[in-house]
């Protein structure tokens, strides 16, 4: 157990360092020259050598490199180009409603996505599950913009339930943060929902074929426990892995939720960076958002361990 | 008495009068239907759309902020420019870019998947590559890539091409691996033939089905990708009336104008939907292996 999750572990780090050795070359073949970029047009030989060296971008590419990934290691990101603040205490003062929104996130579709996917599977073909496919096809045809403005027109604007945009540090309160995060979380998490309630259906309709269901239905139990223990726990394995396999959805997603609700976290960060052509922290959020991903795999690989006791590495 | 061949797809249709045999493929694969349908009905819109929908640029300003009525059908952004006319040219964008993605993603991953499956020794190397790109997630990506450079067509769809590509070469590289292991393609080596050939000739044919199932789901998620750059200020330059740019646009005056989101929104909504039908009900003709995991 102890072996297999070193192995995982040690198996992540192949990948980051793709992403890493990905990111610092696109960003250094990238046509146009960063430099030029930000000394601006019309900027003398002089200048355009200071920001270089700033940069560190006069020394050799391997040194660049090296040093870039050190630092990395040691929690130092670089420095912003505009703020000159480092790029690691910007991301930890966007990091709370990112973290919330994601989570949250997480909570309202697991919450709704693994019911109705039990739901639909228990009234295959009837009413229920045909309302239930037909949610998951439009869900995943609905942009994350699209749904938030609709949500916001109708549950701000005209109804006034809820705050139309913004958000409320958990210092706040807990209902004012939470009230906050409604919305944003059912925007965000539309896409998610339709695709774990398709999975949830898919697996429920397997497990539901078996004989040992069979024999727990004929034997009297209820069927609340027959759905919940006997199928669902033997249905989790595809459930556990797509939740963790839309997290990556997720965090796509977070940079355009955040700004249709004009939520001040890494999602806004990366876009306004991105719109300065601040590129350390461009870099060093991509660095954190694919950790981040491979982290939620890596999780997701260790609790198949729990899930399914056949399983043994 | 005389053999003839028929496949089971033959058996399927009834032979007769053509009419019936469409309506036959119809009833069969409501889903395929469906999804062609809008999608043909939306790239007549987009041919058409310099006679049906006038000038997307020019502004009035005395009828900024419109609601939709019979002289703007789908009413009218701040600058007074004519939403219908914005969105309809607006197709133009995303059908562009969910195609040419597609296309591109379509063929770099089928050579990619190709090789990588059949050449085992630089599969490691470049599998490892494609995690790593799969690990970054698609819309950052892009925005990075399009960060050091002007925008454009043409960087955004190389943008959104490169993240597609290891989705594409995953389905590939899986099918190569097990058509290689039939014992006809071990006898087709034995046999002496080239390997191009047998690339070509043996596997190439088997791997079309699944690649142009997943290239109607790149297509999808290109479109909805691209919406969003444009969407963040990151997309095709905000002059060109795309569906992302005049949401975008439509954002400061959303509570007074909320057609100005809506309407573009929902059109990238059916589009999508469109091309996620019609990857579905090819999937499940085309590949039921595929159909049945999901």
């Amino acid at each position: 157990m102890t072996a297999y999750i070193l192995r995982r572990l040690v198996a992540t780090l192949p990948v980051m360092a793709v992403v890493a050795v990905f990111v610092f070359v696109l960003l250094r073949l990238a046509p146009g020259d960063p430099v030029a970029i930000i000394a601006g047009e019309d900027a003398t030989v002089e200048q355009l050598a200071a920001v270089r060296s700033k940069l560190g971008l006069d020394r050799p590419i391997l040194e660049q490199f090296a040093l870039w990934v050190l630092g990395m290691l040691q929690g130092d990101f670089g420095t912003s180009i505009f703020s000159n603040l480092p790029v690691s205490r910007l991301i930890q003062q966007r990091l709370e409603p990112t973290l919330s929104l994601t989570l949250a996130t997480l909570l309202v579709a697991v919450c709704l996505a693994v019911p109705v996917g039990v739901l639909a599977a228990w009234k295959a073909h009837r009413l229920v599950d045909r309302l239930v496919m037909g949610f998951a096809v439009l869900g995943f045809a609905s942009p994350v913009f699209l749904v938030g403005y609709v949500l916001i027109y109708v549950f701000a604007v005209k109804l006034g339930w809820l705050p139309v945009q913004g958000y409320r540090p958990l210092a706040d309160g807990l209902w004012p943060w939470a009230e906050g995060l409604i919305l944003p979380a059912l925007a965000l998490g539309i896409t998610y929902m339709a695709l774990i309630a398709r999975i949830t259906r898919a697996s429920m309709l397997e497990v539901l074929a078996q004989d040992y269901i069979r024999t727990a239905d004929s034997k009297g139990l209820s069927t609340n426990r027959v759905l919940i223990v006997h199928a669902l726990k033997n249905a989790s394995v595809p459930i556990v892995t797509v939740i963790g396999i839309g997290v990556a959805l997720l965090i796509s997603g977070v940079v355009i939720t955040e700004t249709v609700f004009n939520i001040p976290g890494l999602g806004r960060l990366t876009v306004d960076a991105v719109l300065k052509r601040d590129y350390p922290i461009v870099q060093g959020l991509i660095i954190v958002f694919a950790a981040a991903k491979v982290l939620v795999n890596l999780v997701i690989d260790i609790s198949y361990v729990f899930l399914d006791p056949r399983i043994r590495y | 008495m005389a053999l003839t061949s028929t496949t089971a797809n033959d058996a399927l249709v009834p032979a007769g009068r053509p009419l019936a045999r469409i309506a036959a493929f119809v009833r069969r694969n409501p889903t395929i239907v469906i999804g062609a349908v809008l999608l043909v009905g939306l790239i007549a819109m987009t041919l058409a759309a310099p006679w049906i929908a006038g000038d997307p640029f020019r502004q009035a300003p005395v009828n900024r902020l419109r609601p939709p009525s019979e002289r703007f059908w789908f009413g009218t952004d701040q600058f007074g420019r004519d939403v219908f006319s914005r969105t309809v040219h607006g197709a133009r964008v995303s059908l562009i870019v969910g195609l040419t993605v597609a296309g591109l993603a379509g063929l770099i991953g089928l050579v990619i998947g190709l090789v990588c499956g059949y050449f085992r020794r630089i599969d490691g190397i470049a599998m490892r590559v494609m995690d790593g790109i799969m690990a970054i997630p698609s819309i950052l990506l892009a925005i990075a890539l399009i960060t050091l450079t002007r925008p454009g067509l043409g960087i955004v769809i190389a943008a959104i091409v490169i993240p597609e590509v290891p989705r594409i070469v995953r389905v590939v590289r899986a099918v190569v691996l097990s058509i290689r292991a039939q014992p006809y393609v071990e006898s087709a080596i034995a046999g002496g033939t080239r390997t191009a050939k047998l690339l070509a000739r043996h596997i190439l044919p088997n791997t079309l089905a699944p690649l142009i199932v997943q290239a109607t789901y790149v297509c999808a998620s290109a479109m909805l990708i691209e919406a969003g750059l444009s969407f963040l200020g990151a997309g095709v330059p905000p002059e060109i009336p795309s569906w992302g740019n005049i949401i975008a646009q439509g954002r400061t005056f959303f509570q007074i104008a909320p057609w100005t989101i809506f309407i573009p929104g929902a059109f990238l909504a059916i589009t999508v939907l469109a091309v996620n039908m019609l990857g579905d009900g090819l999937r499940d003709r085309l590949d039921p292996r595929l159909a049945r995991r999901m």
